[in-house]
């Protein structure tokens, strides 16, 4: 395949790179007094990107026509899933970013160039089906990350929050490189069609390893248990609209990578990972939900939310079937949306003076005082719980459906049973927001974006949202038939 | 058979410097330890036919621990004086580190003329171009086949520079800096004036 057709699969990239320098020295001379206006170009520029890649995925690319560079990249219908979800939550955070940094005196034209190289980094890892372009796009994204996980640099906690995820973020990738060379070592290619020709019948004790330190460097990436210790911290002390990009647009990245990764290379090793990602998904889910309990912040316990989240996507994978990738990708829809939901609510809680509120019990009562927020932040709770109306509920029941397809009948009950524990501290918050005294601490007025995304995602999440089943699911299943036709 | 010596000594070294750059007490020693354990991986390279990477090696990775070092000693408090009071005690280590050196030197261009060690047969698009060098061959596939990932590399790079100027620069109020198009357009009869006081008369400005 020659260049001009590679360069055209990965145009959303090139357009976002080429957009992503200039907007940088428009910064660099502009100053930060045109840093809303460098949001509002980038959020744009992302519509756009998605309008470039949609195609794909309505004609559910797959085959020879995908694949970019001699195999380094594969833009088919599954990638494209992944770039249009992403998008969406990037642009999110460029919309509700501006109100919020404006207010702490601390918004710098380079947070929107800084997300939008994340999103090229994302862009890549969704899309790489070679050992090198999945490193340099995960190194793309994380980089950009640290930085923005420490941008309110004279806030102790987000400087805290900056380091620690640089400091653990690196032995992760050392860990992911290890793993890497060791599969390259013993497979001899770093194609995953090679390593996956490689490694059919027999696996060497050498590859095993590969495969076990390639899995352990992603699930930090993805937080999933044992590798989650850093979220509470980092969820906690980034600033919350960085929080909200985390718990979104790089967690989508980091399980369709994973998904790539399990199912394409190692996917005649089924037998090998099944049972390291079953492991992670139930201790994720469990971990999750006892660990949420006595969290009084409300950035933790969405932290300890999303592992718990986690979890369930990782049962999707551990079916290791085409079903479970398509429910796995619905899941990561909703799981979104009530993330972009939950974090704008929480982006607009704030007191008579600005300062952002953070605590569950100074929300209490909140009912009376905001009842439109309060009724958004319940419906995600709810949806977050899984509780019937809520569209929260057709994700889990998805992926339980295609764990049941699959004969893990087990995996699947102790996943439910484990969600009941879950819906205890959600419910908890929904209590103390609708039937205790008002606390009478949030003031103040938010601005437009943020009203528009909370109402947006409310309503995605609210039962409307099984308006949009049939098409989503559809549009899933070719991303999860492009992802298994690759294998 | 200079080869195998030659590579085990490399190998030896390597593992042994980069033990002791964790075993070391003082954080300079460790610096000293590891631009020991750079130079020795240089030498594998040198042993398998590729020059090129070896000299990136000793040129990157012992610049850098040079800045490294520079850092240390910034950063740390250490006793230079108690440093250099252990030169003599240290003499007899340091020649036989520089001993080692030497042999290995000898050694290693002994064994990179009797040919490079072969490490199987690279194939396809993995096999260096013939009769071209290595750096013509990594040219080569930088710029066509990973055209795209090296330039993201480059992109990765700059979020880096970005990150550091972000986190750490800070505009001052308070400090007066030199603003060259004010001072080059000032006119001279702007900016002194010539007067001739009375005597007893003071000066008006």
């Amino acid at each position: 395949m020659d260049l001009a057709a590679s360069l055209s699969l990965v145009a959303p990239e090139v357009l976002l790179s080429a957009s992503g320098l200039v907007l940088l020295l428009v910064a660099a001379w502009a100053g930060d007094k045109s840093a809303r206006a460098i949001s509002y170009i980038g959020v744009a520029l992302l519509a756009v990107c998605a309008f470039l890649a949609a195609p794909a995925l309505c004609g559910g690319a797959m085959g020879a026509d995908t694949v970019a560079f001699g195999g380094q990249l594969r833009v088919d219908a599954f990638a494209v899933f992944a770039k249009l979800l992403i998008y969406a939550a990037s642009g999110m955070t460029l919309l509700v970013a501006p109100a919020y940094f404006e207010r702490a005196g601390a918004m710098r034209a380079e947070f929107p160039v800084l997300i939008l190289f994340a999103t090229v980094g994302m862009g890549i890892m969704v899309s790489a089906t070679d050992l090198l372009a999945l490193y340099i796009g995960l190194e793309l994204n994380s980089l950009a990350a640290y930085v923005l996980a420490a941008f309110l640099r004279n806030d102790g906690r987000s400087a805290e929050a900056g380091l620690k995820y640089f400091v653990l973020g690196a032995l992760a990738s050392g860990i992911l490189l290890f793993g890497m060379s060791l599969t390259y070592g013993f497979t001899g290619t770093t194609h995953f069609d090679g390593i996956r020709a490689a490694l059919t019948g027999e696996m060497s004790m050498g590859a095993l390893f590969g495969l076990i330190f390639v899995l352990a460097g992603l699930a930090f990436k993805i937080s999933a248990v044992p590798f989650h210790m850093w979220t509470p911290d980092v969820y906690e002390g980034a600033p919350t609209p960085v929080t909200a990009f985390f718990a979104s647009a790089p967690k989508v990245a980091a399980l369709a990578l994973a998904m790539r990764v399990a199912l394409d290379a190692f996917g005649t090793q089924a037998a090998a990972w099944q049972q390291i990602v079953i492991f992670a998904a139930l201790a994720s889910i469990i971990v999750g939900a006892l660990g949420a309990i006595g969290q009084i912040n409300i950035k933790r316990l969405l932290a300890y939310s999303s592992i718990n989240n986690v979890g369930f996507l990782l049962i999707g994978l551990a079916t290791g079937t085409q079903q479970g990738a398509s429910a796995m990708l619905v899941y990561l829809v909703i799981y979104v949306a009530m993330t972009v939901g939950g974090f704008v609510a929480v982006l607009m809680l704030k007191d008579a003076d600005g300062t952002p509120v953070e605590g569950i019990p100074e929300i209490a009562g909140l009912s009376r005082t905001r009842p439109l927020i309060a009724l958004c932040l319940a419906a995600v709770m709810f949806s977050l719980a899984g509780i019937p109306p809520l569209f929260g509920f057709w994700g889990k029941f998805v992926v339980f459906q295609a764990a049941v397809d699959a004969g893990m009948i087990p995996l699947a009950a102790i996943g439910i049973a484990a969600s009941v524990i879950g819906a205890f501290y959600y419910l908890k918050v929904v209590k103390v927001m609708y039937f205790d005294e008002p606390a009478d601490v949030v003031k103040g007025t938010s601005d437009w974006a943020h009203w528009a995304l909370l109402v947006v995602s409310a309503l995605f999440i609210s039962p409307l949202g099984y308006l949009l089943t049939k098409w989503m699911g559809e549009l899933a299943d070719k991303a999860a038939a492009a992802l298994f036709f690759a294998a | 058979m200079i080869h195998a010596i030659a590579f085990y000594l490399f190998a030896t070294l390597v593992v042994a410097s980069a033990a002791l750059v964790i075993l070391a007490r003082n954080p300079v020693h460790s610096v000293l330890w590891l631009i020991l354990a750079f130079f020795n991986a240089a030498g594998l390279m040198v042993l398998v036919g590729a020059e090129f990477i070896a000299m990136l090696l000793v040129i990157v990775y012992v610049g850098a621990v040079a800045v490294l070092f520079l850092f240390v000693v910034m950063m740390l408090d250490i006793d230079f004086a108690e440093l250099r009071a252990g030169f003599i005690r240290n003499f007899p280590l340091g020649m036989l580190i520089a001993l080692v050196l030497l042999a290995e030197l000898v050694l290693g261009i002994g064994a990179y003329k009797a040919g490079v060690i072969h490490l199987g047969t690279p194939d396809g698009m993995a096999a260096p171009l013939v009769g071209r060098s290595n750096i013509e061959s990594i040219g080569a596939l930088l710029y066509s086949k990973y055209l795209f990932l090296f330039e993201s590399a480059g992109l990765i790079l700059l979020v880096a520079m970005i990150g550091a100027i972000v986190l750490t620069h800070r505009e001052r109020k308070d400090t007066r800096t030199q603003n060259i198009s004010k001072q080059v357009s000032r006119r001279p009869d702007e900016a002194t004036v010539n007067t001739k006081p009375e005597v007893g008369k003071g000066v008006q400005l």
